[in-house]
């Protein structure tokens, strides 16, 4: 069973604004019967001053499609067209207080059945840009042609260079096999061969910054985290940079805490965003500023 | 215990009479069952009739052609794989399209190693044609692995009939066995199949615990290599605790076979009668003449599985579904897919599956429910008006 919010189940198990809408003057109708979701948006639009009055909706789909539809109605009425649009679908997942990666496309829905019925209202045309790919990164929600356009758009050619482009691998690695899979597809594309460890000698220096810029910019981010753990009587120092690890010290509150790890994997993440490279941070023993401490 | 458990080829529940079994080999029976001294032996004591246990249960001729593994998935790989390691002339598998994933995602990988899978289609019931299987069965195949009940319908596949062939054309033959043992009368010993799998969890005992049958002389390269357990056929110190409770699982299944396929079935029976009466445009996927007891694949058509298995827990009712959205990929059951199950009703399949402790105020619970969420999905669905499908077609933009 997945793990929903209490906000996603008080939707799915009772929707708001379910079933048709009379006098609808923007419909709809994104998804696909192939693909297991499918969503009719349904608009009453005040032409005057183009204010959404109500907005219904009729979903095939998971409880998530269903709760999603449901947010999003709630979401858009009583505004105006223009501001509905900007409803994005991470607005509608953070609305049901988040939904779980594999579901983010219910949300994805949502944000097309949106611009559907706005183009409906409006009689334009609308064609989406969607294409349906096996969701291959769980940790961030990446799908496969995400990816593949990735590699191609940028001659990509290892799982590195993948993660740090898109996050996907970034997490627990179980992907890295299918990512690898998708490399040997897209580089046969252009005559090339994917070498498992092609590129890890480079991804090994630092990319594109000299040691003294790297350690610099991870002392920024560094920096830039250090206050709010202050306010929690703790801190974070920096003892090393060996390559692709990062050693820090916590100290003081942070040392120890049960909340340690978690912490430690959200500056990892910021630090992997930062030098767009793939990073391990390692914490040295409390109070001994040496990373042999790591290694006793 | 609250709540109606109807997910047996999910997990079971472990037998209270198996837990009272392993108790004491967490504690007092600690030994390792390698060493020589008492506490060791008294161990190896238990092990061997839980092999016992085991081998009467599959009708296998010798207690040592009982492997203990951790799984059911650990089994069909060591098979697989030492079927190919034992035959490297032979670069063929056949199998088929309906498998678990177990066999599937390990014959996928295989591909891409360089063997070449045959995978078996089956009909609009689940059922394969043997003609299309003799035709693939040439001297270039080193193993055959075809389940003996199907996960999600029950449906069986005449296995002893398809080992028979196998060994005719000097292939090995293999069969994943983990819903079917416990529930089928078996007798391995007058078949030509030479590996089975078996997974404890599916019978009444823990999880994490499997069995391989290896029949006697069936040529054999281990998985993992290390001591000398299991004769050097399974290295790793034995999960004795839980060995000890698949072996009086086993033996306890072989008492209940006859209820599983009496009263156990009639049940079964009774529940998708009672729903296929009340839900329109409900049907029963798989082979309803020749299939498991406990077994019942149900089709709804124009609403998701996930969103039903949301509802039916909200009624305190556990059941399992094939759709896409209970694993997170977008395809929907890949055996709804191999049998041709329309999407409008592929997405929507639940599987019912009892056990011996299912009763019949549950069976009449589900009855009373499950048409009431269907319609209530139903009135959703931009598929469904009123009492039908829609009579204009619902086309959205990338249908």
């Amino acid at each position: 069973m997945w793990d929903y919010s209490d906000k996603v189940k008080e939707h799915f198990f009772q929707p708001r604004n379910a079933g048709p809408l009379e006098g609808a003057n923007g419909v709809g109708d994104v998804g696909s019967i192939s693909c297991g979701d499918a969503l009719r948006l349904m608009l009453k639009v005040e032409p005057d001053t183009d204010i959404i009055l109500d907005a219904h909706f009729q979903t095939f789909g998971c409880g998530s499609a269903i709760a999603s539809s449901s947010a999003l109605t709630e979401m858009i009425k009583g505004k105006t067209l223009d501001e509905a649009l900007k409803v994005s679908n991470q607005d509608i997942a953070d609305y049901l207080d988040g939904l779980p990666p594999e579901k983010m496309h219910c949300s994805v829905m949502g944000r097309e059945a949106l611009q559907a019925a706005v183009a409906n209202y409006r009689g334009e045309a609308w064609s989406d840009d969607h294409e349906e790919g096996a969701l291959v990164c769980k940790c961030f929600a990446i799908d496969a042609v995400m990816i593949e356009d990735t590699i191609r758009a940028n001659n990509l050619s290892s799982v590195q260079d993948v993660t740090n482009y898109t996050k996907a691998g970034g997490g627990c690695s179980s992907c890295h096999e299918g990512i690898e899979e998708i490399l040997v597809k897209v580089m046969a594309e252009r005559g090339e061969t994917f070498k498992p460890g092609a590129g890890t000698k480079e991804e090994a220096a630092p990319s594109g910054m000299t040691n003294l810029q790297r350690i610099r910019k991870i002392e920024a981010v560094l920096e830039s985290v250090r206050p709010q753990l202050q306010r929690d009587h703790g801190d974070i120092e920096l003892v090393d940079v060996d390559g692709k690890t990062i050693y820090v010290n916590m100290t003081g509150a942070c040392s120890g805490c049960q909340m340690e790890a978690l912490t430690l994997q959200g500056i990892q993440q910021k630090l992997m965003e930062e030098l767009k490279e793939f990073i391990k941070i390692v914490p040295t023993k409390a109070g001994a500023l040496t990373r042999a401490s790591c290694h006793p | 215990m609250t709540g109606i458990y109807f997910d047996n080829n999910a997990t079971t529940r472990v037998d209270p009479v198996v837990v009272e079994a392993m108790l004491p080999y967490f504690t007092e029976q600690f030994g390792n069952p390698s060493s020589m001294h008492s506490f060791g032996n008294k161990v190896g004591l238990a092990i061997k009739k839980a092999r016992m246990q085991v081998q009467e249960l599959l009708g296998a001729e010798h207690d040592s052609e009982i492997i203990f593994t951790s799984c059911g998935t650990e089994s069909d790989s060591t098979a697989i794989l030492s079927a190919l390691k034992a035959q490297p002339e032979r670069k063929e598998i056949i199998t088929t399209t309906v498998e678990h994933p177990a066999i599937l995602t390990l014959c996928a990988y295989l591909e891409k190693e360089g063997y070449k899978v045959h995978y078996l289609k089956v009909d609009g019931k689940g059922r394969l044609d043997l003609d299309e299987y003799r035709r693939r069965l040439t001297d270039q195949v080193a193993v055959v692995s075809a389940m003996w009940a199907n996960n999600e319908t029950g449906t069986f596949f005449p296995v002893v009939e398809m080992a028979e062939l196998a060994n005719a054309a000097g292939a090995m033959f293999h069969t994943d066995a983990v819903q079917a043992v416990g529930k089928v009368p078996l007798n391995l010993k007058d078949t030509k199949i030479d590996m089975l799998s078996v997974s404890g969890h599916k019978l009444h005992a823990p999880k994490g615990i499997g069995v391989l049958y290896l029949k006697r002389g069936t040529r054999f390269r281990p998985l993992l290599r290390g001591g000398h357990q299991e004769r050097g056929r399974r290295a790793g110190t034995e999960n004795t605790t839980s060995i000890v409770g698949l072996g009086k699982a086993a033996e306890m299944a072989m008492e209940a076979m006859a209820y599983e396929n009496t009263e156990v079935k009639r049940l079964r029976d009774k529940l998708e009668a009672g729903i296929l009466a009340k839900v329109p445009r409900s049907f029963v996927t798989g082979n309803p003449d020749d299939r498991l007891p406990n077994t019942s694949n149900i089709a709804f058509e124009f609403i998701e599985g996930e969103a039903i298995l949301l509802l039916l827990n909200k009624f305190g009712i556990a059941a399992s579904s094939g759709s896409a959205c209970t694993s997170g990929s977008l395809e929907p059951s890949h055996v709804m897919r191999a049998m041709g199950i329309p999407y409008t009703a592929a997405h929507g399949t639940v599987r019912f599956s009892l056990s011996r402790y299912s009763t019949e105020a549950e069976v009449d619970r589900v009855i009373a429910v499950v048409p009431e969420i269907i319609a209530q999905l139903r009135k959703l669905s931009p598929y469904w008006d009123g009492d039908g499908p829609k009579e204009e077609a619902f086309a959205p933009t990338y249908a």
